[in-house]
C-alpha cells in the first residue's frame, strides 16, 4: 500500500500524519487524530453521520481520502463549542429544540447547519433542504427541523 | 415546544417539565462514547466472509490465499470457534417453537446470503476485509425457498427440522363463529401485506471483546441492556472460568435489533478467547441492510363481521410471517393474537398464526413487533366503514370500550384496564374538524385533486412483567458530598432516561436535577434488568427509581430527625435542604447529613446502619401496563403520479403521567416516521434466487426531513395503576403510523375503490392501481 506523508489542521491544531491512500478521510479523524465525534454510519455517502467541515463546507467524511485533506482545515464537533464551552449557536439550537435522542447523526447534522449559517443569513427552507440530506432513525426530524427554525430566525435577527 | 427552564436548586416539580436532556452537551460536543469510539491497547479487527448465495452446501472453503496477507492474526470456520465454549441461542423462546441448530458460523451449510461463513482476525478492518475478500468458498447451490408460500410447499430448509413451520398459534375452535359470519348483516374481508424492513439504526451492531486477567471477559457493546446481554453471553458460555461484564455506555438506536447479541458478537467473543487478544467487530451498513437480522415481512387476512347497527361481531385472522433462516424468535404472532380484538367490543375471535423459515435474512423483534393486530384491523375497519357507508369515526366510536366498561376482558382473556381509547379518538377527531375537512375534500376532488383523512386507534400492552421481563431495579445513593448516584437497570439508546429517571429521583428525594447523576452502562453494577423493549423503562425504571428514591428519603429523615431533635414526620427535603417543620433556623443542607452518615458515625442513631443507600426492586402491575392513542393523518395523493403528500398529523396518545413530554413527543415522532417509512418508502425486498435488492442506503429508502409532517400533539393524562402512574409509550407512534396513513390513502383513492393494503404504497404501485381502477371503469 501507498504510504502519504500529509499535514491537515484538525480544529486549529496542526496534524501531521502518514496515511495509506486508501484511508478515509473520516477513519483518519477518529483514528489518527482521535476525533471519535466524527460518526461513520453508511461509509456510502447517504447518512451523513460523517459529515465534518473542510475549509469551510460541510463534506461527508467517508467519501474523501485523508490525503485529499492534506493542507486544509477540518473542523470537527468537537471543535464547534468556544473554548470557553459555549454551544455554538446551532449545538445550543438542537439542545433547546430536543433535536437529538441517540446522538449518532447528530455531529453531521450540527456540522452541516453551521456550515450553512456561517456564509451568511440563511432561510428555515434553505435549512430545511441541508438537514434533509441527513438520516435520522429517533426523531423523526421534529426537533431538528425546530432547531432549524430557531436557527433561521436567529440568523434573520443577526441580518436585520 | 420550547423548553421550560428550572432555576437550578429551586424546588419545583420536575415531573411533567420539558427539561434540556442531561445526555444532550455530551452528544453535541463529540463526547460520546459509543463501542467504535473505543480502543484498547493490542486490539484487532474482524471482517466476515458472508455466503453470496441464498441455499447451498459447502463443497470446501479455501483459506490458503487470504492467509498470506500480512496482518491477518486469525481465520476462523465454524468447526475452528467449536472449541472456545461460546453457543448461541434464542434468548426469546416461543412455547413450542421449532428452532434450528444455532451456529456461530456457517456449518456445512449456508441458508441466507450474508450468512457468515469465515471469520478474519487482524490488525485492522481493512486488513481483514483484504483478506475476507480472498476466501474461496466452492458452493453446491440448491433452489432457494424465499417466500412464504414457498415454505410451506418445500423441504425444509434446516434440515434438522421436519418443516419450514417455526411455531403455530391460535385460538380454540368456536364453532359458533362460522354461524355468525353467516348470518351477519356485514362481512367485510382483506389482507394486509407488510413489506420487509430493516431497522436501521444510524449506529450499527458492534462489539469489542477484551479478557481482562484470567476470570473476566469485558464486552463493549451496542445493545438494549448490559444486564440482559451479560445474561446471554454467561448462559451461552461453557467455560465456569470465565465471568462477563457488558459495558454500553452510548448506543446509536436499537429498535430491537440490538435486544439480543447475535452470531457475530457471539462469535467475536469466541476470537477473543481463541486469540489471547481484544478483538473488535463492527458492522457495517452493507452487512446491517443485508445480513442483519430484519423485520415485519407478514401477511394478516381479516375478516370483520358487523350486525346492521354496524357493531362488531366476530373476527376472523389468519397471520403469517416469514422468519427467514435465522430469527431471534421464531414467534407466530402470540401478542397479534392477544391484543387482536384492540380497543373493541370484540365478542368471538377466531384466529391462526403460523411462522414459516426461508433462506432470507432472520426476523428480529423491531419496535412493536405485534403491530399487525393494529394494521389489519384498522385498515379494515376503514374497509368496512367505505363498505357499510359509515363515517370511520363513527364506526369506532360505535364499537369502542369506554372508561366506564373498564376493565374489559378481551376474548382472548386479556383484561384491559386504565385506557382511554375514546377520548384520545375524539380529541383528534376535534383537531382535525372532521365536517370541515369532508368539504374541502368533496371541493379538492372537482378540481381533480385528491385528499384523505385517515384515523387508527389502539390499545398497546407496555411493560409486560412476566418470567425475565418481571422486574427492574434501582440503587441510589447519597454520596458524602451530597450528590445523589443513582445505579439503574435502565439503558438508553436515545431513550433519554439518563434524564428522565433523574427527574423521577430528584423529586422523590427534594434535589435539584443537576445533583443526580445516572448510571445504567455496567451489567458488573446495579441488577438485573431487561432494558429497553417492550416500552417498558418509564414504568418499571420509573417505579423502581421511586420506591428506592423513598426508602432513602426515609432514611434521610430518620437520621436528620435524630440529629436535629425533630420527628421524623417533621423533616422535609427540598432543594436539597432538609428543613424542619417550623423551625426554619435548622434547615440543614442534605451534604452536610450524608457527610455525618458517613464521616461520624458516632453521631448516628445507634441501630443505624452507616452511609445513605437503598435498593428497591419493582415488579409493575402483571401482565401489562396498557397504554393508548389515537392518530389522524391528512394527505394528498398525486393520481398522475402516485406520489403521497402527508399535510397534517395529529397524535393524540395516552401514557398516563408524562415523566418529560418533550421525550414523550420524541419517541412518538420517532415511531411514526418509522411507520411513515414503512407505508410509503422502506423495502427490503429479494429476487427469486434469495438475493437481497436493498444493499444501501440509495436503495432502502428512509424518510428524510422532506418525506415528514410537522406532528402535532395532544395528550390526554389518565395515570395508571403503576407505581407514578407511568404507561410505556416507546413503540406506540410505531404501530398506530402505518394504518392512519394506509387509511388516509385509501380514504383519498376511495372514488377509485383502491384498498391500499399491500405495503408499502410506492408512487409506483399507487398509480398502477388507480390505472387499473380507471381503465376497469
Amino acid at each position: 500500500m501507498s504510504e502519504h506523508h500529509i499535514e491537515v489542521d484538525v480544529n486549529g491544531a496542526p496534524i501531521r500524519a502518514v496515511v495509506e491512500a486508501r484511508r478515509t478521510l473520516a477513519d483518519f479523524l477518529r483514528q489518527n487524530v482521535g476525533c471519535t465525534g466524527v460518526h461513520v454510519g453508511c461509509e456510502h455517502g447517504v447518512c451523513g453521520a460523517c459529515t465534518v467541515i473542510v475549509d469551510g463546507k460541510a463534506i461527508r467524511g467517508c467519501l474523501m481520502f485523508a490525503v485529499q485533506a492534506d493542507g486544509a482545515a477540518v473542523t470537527t464537533l468537537e471543535g464547534l463549542a468556544g473554548p470557553d464551552g459555549a454551544l455554538h449557536p446551532a449545538q445550543q439550537a438542537m439542545l433547546e429544540a430536543h433535536g437529538l435522542q441517540c446522538g449518532f447523526c447528530t455531529p453531521g447534522v450540527v456540522l452541516t447547519m453551521a456550515a450553512l449559517i456561517a456564509d451568511g443569513p440563511v432561510s428555515e427552507a434553505d435549512l430545511h433542504e441541508a438537514v434533509s440530506g441527513h438520516l435520522c432513525r429517533c426523531t423523526g426530524y421534529q426537533g431538528i427541523l425546530r432547531a432549524a427554525r430557531k436557527l433561521a430566525q436567529a440568523s434573520g435577527e443577526a441580518a436585520a | 415546544m420550547s423548553g421550560s427552564s428550572v432555576v437550578p436548586g429551586v424546588a419545583a416539580r420536575f415531573v411533567g417539565q420539558r427539561l434540556p436532556r442531561k445526555e444532550d452537551r455530551r452528544l453535541l460536543t463529540g463526547r460520546g462514547s459509543y463501542v467504535d469510539d473505543i480502543t484498547l491497547p493490542g486490539m484487532l479487527e474482524v471482517a466476515f466472509h458472508r455466503s453470496q448465495v441464498a441455499r447451498a452446501r459447502i463443497r470446501n472453503i479455501d483459506l490458503d490465499a487470504a492467509r498470506t496477507i500480512p496482518g491477518v492474526r486469525g481465520i476462523f470456520t465454524a468447526d475452528d470457534l467449536d472449541g472456545a465454549g461460546m453457543r448461541l441461542y434464542c434468548l426469546y423462546g416461543v412455547p413450542d417453537a421449532r428452532l434450528p441448530d444455532f451456529h456461530l458460523l456457517a456449518k456445512g451449510r449456508v441458508v441466507c446470503v450474508g450468512d457468515p461463513i469465515v471469520m478474519v482476525v487482524a490488525d485492522n478492518r481493512y486488513i481483514a476485509e483484504d483478506a475476507a475478500a480472498l476466501v474461496m468458498v466452492d458452493y453446491d447451490v440448491e433452489e432457494p425457498v424465499v417466500t412464504m408460500e414457498q415454505a410451506a410447499a418445500a423441504a425444509p430448509i434446516h434440515p434438522e427440522l421436519d418443516s419450514n413451520l417455526g411455531g403455530q398459534v391460535g385460538m380454540p375452535d368456536d364453532p359458533e363463529i362460522a354461524e355468525i359470519f353467516t348470518k351477519a348483516a356485514h362481512v367485510v374481508e382483506g389482507t394486509v401485506r407488510h413489506q420487509r424492513q430493516a431497522m436501521s439504526p444510524m449506529e450499527p451492531r458492534g462489539v469489542i471483546a477484551a479478557r481482562q486477567g484470567l476470570g473476566e471477559m469485558l464486552i463493549y457493546l451496542s445493545c438494549q441492556s448490559p444486564h440482559m446481554a451479560a445474561r446471554f453471553f454467561q448462559d451461552g458460555c461453557t467455560r465456569p472460568d470465565i465471568k462477563f461484564r457488558v459495558i454500553a455506555k452510548d448506543v446509536g438506536g436499537a429498535f430491537g435489533l440490538k435486544v439480543q447479541p447475535w452470531r457475530e458478537e457471539v462469535a467475536t467473543v469466541a476470537a477473543a478467547l481463541l486469540l489471547g487478544r481484544p478483538v473488535k467487530w463492527i458492522e457495517d451498513r452493507l452487512e446491517n441492510l443485508t445480513a442483519a437480522c430484519q423485520a415485519r415481512e407478514w401477511d394478516i387476512k381479516v375478516r370483520l363481521a358487523f350486525d346492521d347497527d354496524a357493531r362488531l361481531l366476530a373476527a376472523d385472522v389468519d397471520y403469517q410471517v416469514n422468519l427467514g433462516a435465522w430469527p431471534m424468535t421464531a414467534d407466530p404472532g402470540i401478542l397479534t393474537m392477544m391484543m387482536m380484538p384492540g380497543p373493541y367490543r370484540l365478542p368471538k375471535l377466531a384466529f391462526r398464526g403460523r411462522a414459516w423459515y426461508s433462506n432470507t435474512a432472520g426476523m428480529a423483534p423491531y419496535r412493536g413487533p405485534w403491530l399487525s393486530e393494529t394494521v389489519g384491523r384498522e385498515a379494515l375497519m376503514d374497509k368496512a366503514a367505505r363498505q357499510i357507508g359509515i363515517c370511520p369515526v363513527e364506526l369506532r366510536r360505535r364499537n369502542i370500550v369506554t372508561r366506564e366498561e373498564q376493565p374489559h376482558t378481551l376474548p382472548t382473556g386479556l383484561t384491559i384496564s386504565h385506557v382511554t381509547p375514546r377520548e384520545t379518538l375524539d380529541q383528534v377527531v376535534g383537531k382535525i374538524d372532521l365536517a370541515a375537512f369532508r368539504a374541502e375534500q368533496a371541493a379538492a376532488r372537482l378540481e381533480g385533486r385528491y385528499l384523505g383523512l385517515g384515523v387508527a386507534v389502539y390499545i398497546e400492552p407496555t411493560t409486560m412483567s412476566t418470567s425475565f421481563l418481571s422486574s427492574d431495579v434501582a440503587q441510589i445513593r447519597i454520596e458524602p458530598n451530597g450528590r445523589v448516584s443513582a445505579v439503574l437497570s435502565t439503558h438508553s439508546q436515545g431513550h433519554g432516561t439518563e434524564t428522565t429517571m433523574a427527574q423521577v429521583i430528584a423529586d422523590e428525594l427534594g434535589v435539584a436535577i443537576e445533583q443526580v447523576d445516572i448510571y445504567e452502562d455496567d451489567s458488573s453494577r446495579g441488577g438485573f434488568g431487561p432494558g429497553a423493549g417492550g416500552s417498558r423503562q418509564a414504568v418499571a425504571g420509573g417505579g423502581a427509581a421511586i420506591g428506592a428514591s423513598r426508602l432513602l428519603a426515609a432514611k434521610v429523615k430518620r437520621l436528620a430527625a435524630h440529629l436535629l431533635n425533630a420527628n421524623p414526620e417533621d423533616i422535609r427535603i427540598e432543594g436539597g435542604m432538609v428543613h424542619v417543620a417550623g423551625v426554619a433556623e435548622v434547615s440543614t443542607p442534605l451534604q452536610r447529613i450524608a457527610e455525618t452518615a458517613y464521616f461520624d458515625p458516632d453521631r448516628l442513631p445507634s441501630d443505624a446502619e452507616l452511609g445513605l443507600a437503598a435498593e428497591y426492586r419493582y415488579r409493575p402491575p402483571p401482565p401489562f401496563v396498557f397504554s393508548n392513542a389515537a392518530h389522524a393523518c391528512v394527505c394528498e395523493v398525486d393520481i398522475e403520479t402516485g406520489v403521497v403528500k402527508i399535510l397534517r398529523w395529529v397524535a393524540s396518545e395516552d401514557c398516563g403521567v408524562m415523566i418529560n413530554p418533550a421525550v414523550v413527543e420524541g419517541q412518538i415522532a420517532g415511531g411514526v416516521v418509522q411507520g411513515i417509512g414503512g407505508v410509503l418508502l422502506e423495502q427490503i425486498s429479494y429476487d427469486a434466487q434469495g438475493n437481497p435488492t436493498a444493499a444501501t442506503f440509495k436503495d432502502y429508502l428512509l424518510p428524510t426531513a422532506h418525506d415528514v409532517p410537522e406532528i402535532e400533539f395532544c395528550h390526554i393524562v389518565s395515570p395508571s395503576n403503576s407505581e407514578g402512574g407511568f404507561k410505556g409509550v416507546g413503540e406506540g407512534g410505531a404501530i398506530i403510523a402505518p394504518p392512519t396513513l394506509i387509511n388516509a390513502v385509501a380514504d383519498a383513492l376511495a372514488p377509485f375503490g383502491v384498498d391500499c393494503l399491500h405495503l408499502p404504497l410506492t408512487p409506483a404501485k399507487l398509480s398502477r392501481w388507480i390505472d387499473e381502477a380507471r381503465a376497469g371503469r
